[in-house]
């Protein structure tokens, strides 16, 4: 049996489940030292002075800092990075890991302490005493778009970039003149808290005779973080070793370059001394980025039919305090998919993006595309009410290819999407959720006048994933390429070492990787090690995000197997005294056509690689090939989901009954792990869209930091799901795979708010903004009972 | 303060701050690093461990507090000779982890959960149950698989 396809248990598992598995926090050196970081309480104000003295008296306390005398002392070279700067004139103010003079978001860094034990370390925080001269707070995109107060008192305007995605301005212009229906809508997609359940953390280790440092780190990134931290260090590169060590979740928050990252290095470095720090839940809120934060406004034009003429849209979005490493790309990752998946004949996007004195946006599970997919799928269903027909219709009427199989095809955002096959797709999501008999009940009860109405929601998504080819990515003025590297070796033994520089936390990237592995070179899957996440064991990498390990990574270490089978071939050739071309390889096994007496396995050629003793002239001994990949396109996995939700019309609570989602991720490797991922990806989505939100008040405060005050969904908040999959392999690798770590939140939210809608529909309610709680819920219905719609 | 307790069968004599949380005496001091914190106020469970036989949040209890308690984390879970407990051979099958860090604290709620209802859970009864503990990657779907197939009765 292949072990492709199969939904083999995780070989991560027992480690996890046994507490074995070792996390940052997890890790204790000798003389190690504790940050405690002091944080400003005010959004925005200057610092007038700062008194460590009180601190720096206190039993175990190192050493207290300030922003100017870490400077001072040398400690970054340069503010923490920002690569992706969207426009040549994208502003960018300075972001240093400690305030120097003035402070931009409630939380920002002012002062640090070394203490030797945790509890010191945050006791001697408390001492310090900042005296702050508040200034006026931007606290929302509105706020900073009106422009009458600065974020940054230094610049002139809050707005740091205007970026236009508007191939034919034309040809868009004439689609809304010639329409029969236009709509207009606007959303707003709120702030939220990624709250992965490991906070972040953070143990920098010195070798003070080897002059080198290495940094464990709860992140994402560990590839991308030693490059930046030796940019923003002045510690040379080759000095630095990362380690992401079991990592308890990422969704995007540790997709990032912290302040207490190139702390802990550079005072490291500097002292000869580990120094570590760990981010309480509440302290998380300010210390690890937000995601989404944006409002949006679309319009769409149609003919008499419904059928798409164009599509135009506009985000204003909230990049927070400062820019941090791929802040201002997000709202452009979801620029390419808001006309989904849908023949749009004309299309235009443009973005602003505006600081505000919050805590920065960054990526967060979806980063900008779960945002577009909302804004289209909530769109479509608005649209479908104009034109009088059902929602399923108006999506039918608008598929790209007609909803039948589609590959490399053009669409107007000017990607060229890899593969689609939409209809049956869509049909196997209604007929697996009972669509008709759904739509009979909820008929029923709004005869009967029901306090619980039903609401069905219905949204098929498109995604772009598998980020990316890299010059792709350099047409975007993104600072890095998109590829990915894997070296796989078979060792004497006969089994097989694979190093991805895919880095996993949570995704099962060691199973995933044993079976391409086993499968390629037909051994046990067992038999196949995984080593990453370690940049001294694995020094080429670009990381985990965006649905890429896969469509990347796992198709680079595809690649290098089949090399390392193309060399076995010209060993066994030489060994068994055959043309190469006469050779077959399977199951692990060479044979030679016409003599099926004579075999060999590749554990053996394995052997016979490392002895070197008998090898074709010019070979070079052992079996071990590395491949970096860099794909020639995204890829696009798509799908449709149905969510039933019931609205208690007198407390306004929403109930979800059932979600359905029928997803196409291409090939799948391990099915096992793909449900998984996408009930996930679903409940984030539905959390955004039912109970999640940061909320500030207009001083620039966040009321609800702590996991007692912001809802992040329990067991008893969501139902089971129902999951089944369309497959249509992707063109743009050679394994058919596409992603699917994202793909659950990307649709999920416009599921749930087009249920949500839906179920209020008869009251003449158009649209409701996220999350739809009870209150916003109830309060919704009463307006509209009261006569003003919303 | 010296306190004693029995922590997977064995007994620690400690002395530590009063202020000393269970969670970080456990971790910090007896280095038992797999009962994981995920929060700083109650809220998600990820320090789930058993005294006396009853589910706590560790975060919710000083160490003081556990003198001459028996302890169970989640190393002590399973058998000597390395066998998964059941509960944990659940998962495990039914693939109700991911990055694993709600994990131990998911997994010792819910020994205790099956313990304490010996008739059998329903789905409801399941979520319900587990209300304390929070999972940020698997939607909850699988775990409940798994505490049921553990957990459901006849």
């Amino acid at each position: 049996m292949s072990a492709i396809g199969a939904p083999l248990k995780r070989r991560e598992d027992p480690k996890l489940l046994s507490g074995e598995a070792k996390y940052v926090d997890d890790i204790q050196v000798p003389g190690q030292l504790w940050m405690g970081m002091v944080r400003s309480p005010m959004a925005h104000a200057k610092i007038e002075s700062i008194d460590t003295s009180e601190a720096e008296a206190h039993e175990g306390v190192h050493a207290v800092y300030t922003g100017p005398q870490l400077q001072e002392m040398g400690l970054w070279i340069a503010p923490l990075p920002c690569a992706w700067p969207v426009t040549d004139d994208m502003v960018n103010p300075p972001h240093y890991p400690l305030a120097t003079d003035e402070v931009h978001h409630v939380g920002e860094i002012v002062a640090i302490v070394l203490a030797d034990s945790r509890y010191g370390a945050v006791d001697a925080a408390e001492l310090v005493i900042v005296d702050y001269e508040p200034l006026e707070a931007v606290a929302s995109i509105a706020a900073a778009r009106d422009g009458d107060t600065m974020a940054h008192s230094d610049l002139d305007s809050n707005k740091s970039f205007h970026w236009p995605l508007v191939p034919d301005p034309d040809a868009l212009d004439a689609a809304f003149a010639n329409a029969t229906h236009t709509i207009e809508a606007e959303f707003v997609q709120q702030r939220l808290i990624p709250a992965a359940m490991e906070p972040r953390g953070v143990l920098a280790v010195p070798s003070p005779m080897g002059g080198d440092v290495t940094l464990y780190s709860a992140t994402q990134v560990p590839h991308i973080l030693k490059v930046m931290a030796a940019a923003t260090t002045g510690i040379p590169e080759s000095k630095i070793r990362v380690i992401a060590p079991s990592v308890g979740g990422g969704f995007g928050a540790k997709l990032n370059i912290n302040p207490d990252e190139i702390l802990a290095i550079s005072l490291a470095n500097k002292l000869g001394r580990a120094v570590r720090w760990t981010e309480s839940r509440t302290e998380a809120a300010f210390s690890t980025h937000q995601g989404r934060g944006q409002l949006q406004k679309i319009e769409l034009a149609a003919d008499t039919d419904g059928k798409l003429l164009g599509c135009r849209v506009h985000v204003d979005a909230d990049m927070g305090a400062y820019m941090m490493l791929i802040t201002p790309g997000v709202p452009l990752l979801g620029s390419f998919l808001y006309t989904g998946v849908y023949d749009v004949p004309a299309f235009g996007f443009t973005c602003d993006g505006y600081f505000t004195n919050l805590t920065p946006t960054d990526a967060y599970r979806g980063a900008g595309r779960p945002e577009a997919s909302y804004a289209i799928e909530r769109a479509m269903d608005i649209l479908a009410a104009e034109v009088g027909i059902g929602p399923d219709e108006i999506r039918r009427r608008n598929y790209l290819g007609g909803g039948d199989y589609f590959e490399n095809l053009e669409v107007p955002s000017t990607l060229v999407f890899d593969s689609g096959h939409y209809g049956p797709n869509l049909d196997k999501a209604l007929e697996l959720a009972g669509y008709e008999e759904l739509k009979a009940e909820q008929a029923r009860r709004r005869e009967a006048g029901d306090s619980k109405q039903l609401g069905i929601g219905l949204v098929t998504y498109v995604e772009i994933c598998g980020l990316a080819p890299s010059r792709a990515l350099g047409g975007l003025n993104y600072g890095a390429g998109g590829w990915e590297h894997a070296t796989v070796r078979l060792l004497p033994t006969g089994k097989a070492e694979v190093v991805s520089g895919s880095t996993p936390h949570g995704q099962g990237h060691e199973t995933t990787w044993s079976q391409i592995v086993g499968d390629k070179l037909g051994i046990p899957p067992e038999d196949v090690t995984v080593l990453h996440s370690d940049t001294a064991i694995s020094p080429l990498g670009l990381d985990t995000y965006g649905s890429r390990s896969l469509a990347v990574g796992g198709v680079a270490i595809a690649a290098a197997c089949d090399k390392v089978v193309e060399k076995a071939k010209q060993i066994a050739a030489h060994q068994m005294e055959a043309s190469a071309d006469d050779l077959q390889f399977e199951a692990g096994a060479f044979t030679v056509s016409g003599s099926p007496d004579k075999q060999m396995a590749i554990q053996e050629i394995a052997f016979g690689a490392f002895t070197a003793h008998d090898l074709p002239d010019g070979m070079e001994p052992n079996l071990q090939e590395q491949v970096t990949f860099d794909p020639p396109n995204f890829v696009f996995p798509f799908g449709t989901h149905v969510c039933t939700v019931e609205i208690d019309e007198d407390t306004g609570n929403v109930e979800l009954l059932s979600y359905v989602a029928v997803d196409d991720c291409g090939t799948q490797i391990n099915p096992m792990i793909v449900e998984g991922q996408l009930h996930g990806g679903i409940v984030q989505g539905v959390a955004q869209a039912l109970w999640e939100e940061a909320c500030y008040d207009e001083d620039g405060n966040l009321t609800n930091p702590s996991l007692m005050d912001y809802l992040v969904p329990s067991p008893t908040e969501v139902p089971s799901m129902v999951t089944d999959y369309t497959v249509t392999p992707s063109t743009s690798n050679p394994l058919g795979v596409k992603g699917a770590g994202e793909a659950g939140t990307i649709s999920s939210a416009a599921a749930v708010m087009n249920a949500v809608v839906d179920a209020l529909s008869p009251y003449g309610i158009r649209d409701m903004d996220m999350p739809a709680t009870p209150q916003r819920v109830w309060r919704t219905i009463n307006d509209a009972k009261n006569g003003g719609a919303a | 303060m010296e306190v004693s307790m029995s922590v997977n069968g064995e007994s620690q004599t400690s002395d530590v701050e009063p202020r000393t949380l269970l969670v970080h005496h456990i971790r910090d001091d007896l280095g038992l690093t797999g009962t994981n914190i995920g929060c700083d106020t109650s809220s998600c469970g990820a320090c789930t461990i058993h005294v006396d036989g009853q589910s706590v949040k560790s975060c919710t209890m000083l160490a003081v507090q556990a003198d001459g308690a028996e302890i169970t984390t989640i190393e002590g879970l399973a058998s000597d000779g390395g066998e998964l407990h059941p509960m944990q051979a659940a998962f495990m099958e039914c693939h109700g982890l991911q990055c694993g860090y709600c994990t131990p604290g998911m997994v010792m709620a819910a020994t205790s959960l099956v313990a304490e209802n010996p008739d059998g859970l329903d789905e409801t009864a399941v979520r319900e149950g587990l209300e304390g503990n929070l999972c940020r990657c698997t939607g909850y779907h699988n775990i409940v698989k798994a505490v049921l197939s553990v957990g459901g009765g006849a």
